[in-house]
């Protein structure tokens, strides 16, 4: 029986929080519309990224975009780092060849402009990985499933690296009229969630809490009766729910990435009507009386069917968590779960409320990205956990199933 | 030889010739309706370099610049039906400054190949981005540095409104429309253009205003030796 490696689940939960403010210097990016403001890709307006001049790079858009660059590395180390150790002591010899090989091509670039800079920047990070080899990856590998998920976790992370540059470098390129700039933003900031899912799921299985839970003579608190008869349906609400947040986020994506501004500027009403006029004489006459100051892209029908959408999968959302907290109220294992997620939804629909009466501030509307992104997360480790509980119960005694329905009437 | 020194002289003469019998067209452009009331830019007044620049007054939408009397500015009066006589290329380049952290101007007609040569007058990075709509018109993206030359941008095809955007300054555009024909000009703040030196005939005018008319209000006209006169109202509804 492997002991638990509690270091291990805080770096994880560590790489969650760093991934969760990147998604939010994401949001940002695009919120401000700046993903251009650093026109080249993998150099910074010629430099070496790490060697962008501090002054260039502390104004406007540049800051952001930027800032979401250099951030983003710094996931990507923490990302190798943690599936490194999620292998185990076998992988201390990759982080001592990573840590070198940051030092040498630190030490490599000196000579290259601004290549102090860069330098101290890169070496300092090979440096830190050495000295961590001494003290890391000394445990036995995790679970399979968890190497698995480590592995899929650094092939993400480097991939949504590579989207993110192509979304500058392919940003003018059409196809089908559509320019790859919009569509590279909108697979990078849905993948970008994907991910954060992925290191929570590490996170989770790396938990004290999910590795005890439900094995006999475990210290903490396995579900009571209620979970067996109520977990297949539970079950199915969760997926259904996190499955329907994902595709809000699909719509929420494409709508950011038009740069339009908002396509419909009130809030309940649209447009003063429970349904807004798309005709294209309607359309023309928004775009006359808008009074855009950044987003200078046209409204159009499509956007305000998309924004109508948005405002009804909202509802549908809201619907479906609270029947989720509903049916989980009685469930040790998930109850608390689930009311953070109904919390976190009323926030949500506040945060797009807002997004809409601010004018869509960039501040609010980022703000209304990471709380997406936080329900989203919140959703899929609720169906891990339901999911879970199956196994879990099904390997329970069955002396325990007629117990279970006994109680399940009583309490119904 | 000679016949070809001929024929350039007869070309010149018919060119003056032309000139001669050609009249100007002038008008005033006034605005119909109420413009919806502009927006100060506060990501500009926020920012912390270009916030500085700006002396305390905080810059404003200038989508509908509108006088006393209704007389709209940047309105871009094109005569129609004269396509394909850019003389661009011999043209004197057009100015466009970056300056406080925003285009100067913002509306902006030229001809078809016209240098169009852009300025940093700011300590700060710009990056001078195009984006065309119209077939043969290239997109480029170019940083500008504080002190970097003057950067030269010419555009080929014919578009109304090119967007000139800056992306690390969010709410900077210029908007510049590029005509194959110099028979075009931008109203001043007292609505008023002057088209110098069209050819008599009869024509489409049309009267682009980037949020009133984007697709154009159109009038024919027409032009005698001593010229014409064409007045537009741009209805906003
Ligand atoms: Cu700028």
């Amino acid at each position: 029986m492997t002991v638990h490696n509690s270091s291990l689940h805080r770096f994880a939960v560590f790489t969650v929080l760093a991934t969760l403010g990147l998604v939010g210097m994401g949001g940002l990016v695009t919120s401000h519309g700046v993903g251009m403001a650093v026109p080249d890709w993998p150099t910074s307006y010629g430099y070496n990224m790490f060697a962008l001049p501090i002054s260039t790079w502390l104004t406007g858009g540049i800051f952001h975009e930027h800032t979401h660059r250099l951030w983003a590395s710094e996931v990507g180390i923490l990302t190798i780092v943690l599936n490194c150790w999620l292998f185990g002591k076998k992988s201390r010899r990759v982080l001592i060849a990573l840590g070198i090989v940051l030092l040498l091509s630190g030490i490599a670039g000196i000579n290259r402009p601004n290549g102090l800079q860069s330098s101290l920047h890169i070496g300092i990070h090979g440096v830190i990985v050495l000295i961590a080899t001494f003290f890391w990856p000394r445990c036995e590998p995790a679970s399979r499933q968890l190497r698995v998920l480590g592995g899929w976790a650094t092939v993400v992370v480097l991939l949504q690296g590579l989207l993110g540059g192509l979304r500058v470098v392919l940003d003018s390129q059409l196809v089908a009229d559509v320019r790859l700039g919009t569509v590279f933003g909108i697979v990078h900031g849905c993948l970008a969630q994907g991910f954060l899912v992925l290191l929570a799921v590490i996170s989770l299985m790396t938990s004290r809490w999910w590795q005890f839970s439900g094995r006999a003579g475990s210290p903490l608190p396995a579900d009571g009766a209620h979970g067996v008869t109520r977990s297949t349906s539970l079950r199915r609400w969760f997926l259904f729910t996190t499955l329907l947040i994902f595709v809000q986020l699909l719509i929420a994506a494409t709508m950011r990435h038009q740069h339009a501004g908002l396509a419909i500027a009130d809030f309940p009403l649209a447009y003063g009507e429970i349904w807004p006029d798309m005709s294209a004489e309607a359309v023309a006459s928004y775009n006359l009386r808008r009074v855009e100051v950044t987003t200078s892209n046209p409204i159009t029908a499509f956007q305000i069917g998309l924004q109508m959408t948005h405002r009804i999968v909202a509802f549908l959302i809201l619907l479906a968590v609270w029947l989720c907290a509903w049916k989980a109220r009685t469930i040790q294992s998930i109850k608390t779960l689930a009311f953070v997620w109904l919390g976190l939804i009323f926030i949500q629909v506040g945060l797009g409320a807002w997004t809409i009466w601010s004018n869509k501030a960039a501040d609010v509307a980022t703000a209304h990205v990471v709380v997406g992104a936080l329900s989203l997360v919140t959703g899929a480790l609720g169906c891990l956990i339901s999911f879970k509980r199956k196994t879990v119960s099904a390997s329970a005694s069955v002396v325990d199933f007629s117990e279970t329905k006994m109680a399940d009437r009583v309490s119904v | 030889m000679k016949l070809n020194q001929t024929l350039a002289a007869l070309a010149g003469f018919a060119v003056a010739l032309q000139l001669a019998s050609a009249g100007n067209l002038t008008g005033k452009v006034t605005l119909g309706g109420n413009a919806p009331a502009e927006k100060e830019i506060t990501p500009l007044k926020d920012d912390a370099t270009c916030g500085k620049l700006l002396g305390g007054a905080v810059p404003k939408t200038k989508f509908f610049v509108v006088g006393a009397n209704k007389e709209l500015a940047d309105v871009i009066v094109i005569v129609k039906g004269l396509e394909g006589k850019s003389t661009g290329a011999a043209a004197a380049p057009a100015a466009l400054d970056q300056k406080a952290c925003e285009y100067i101007p913002q509306i902006l007609a030229v001809q078809t190949g016209q240098k169009i040569s852009v300025k940093n007058s700011d300590p700060v990075m710009h990056n001078v981005h195009t984006v065309p709509t119209a077939a043969g018109n290239k997109e480029e993206n170019k940083g500008q540095g504080p002190g970097a030359p003057d950067l030269t941008f010419s555009i080929p095809a014919a578009e109304n409104f090119l967007k000139f955007k800056c992306d690390v300054h969010p709410w900077m555009f210029a908007w510049v429309t590029a005509v194959d024909h110099p028979y075009f000009a931008v109203t001043g703040k007292d609505g008023a253009f002057t088209i110098k030196d069209v050819p008599p005939g009869k024509y489409k005018v049309v009267a682009l205003h980037r949020k009133g008319a984007p697709t154009g209000v159109e009038k024919e006209i027409e032009v005698k030796a001593d010229g014409a006169t064409a007045d537009f109202v741009i209805e906003v509804k």
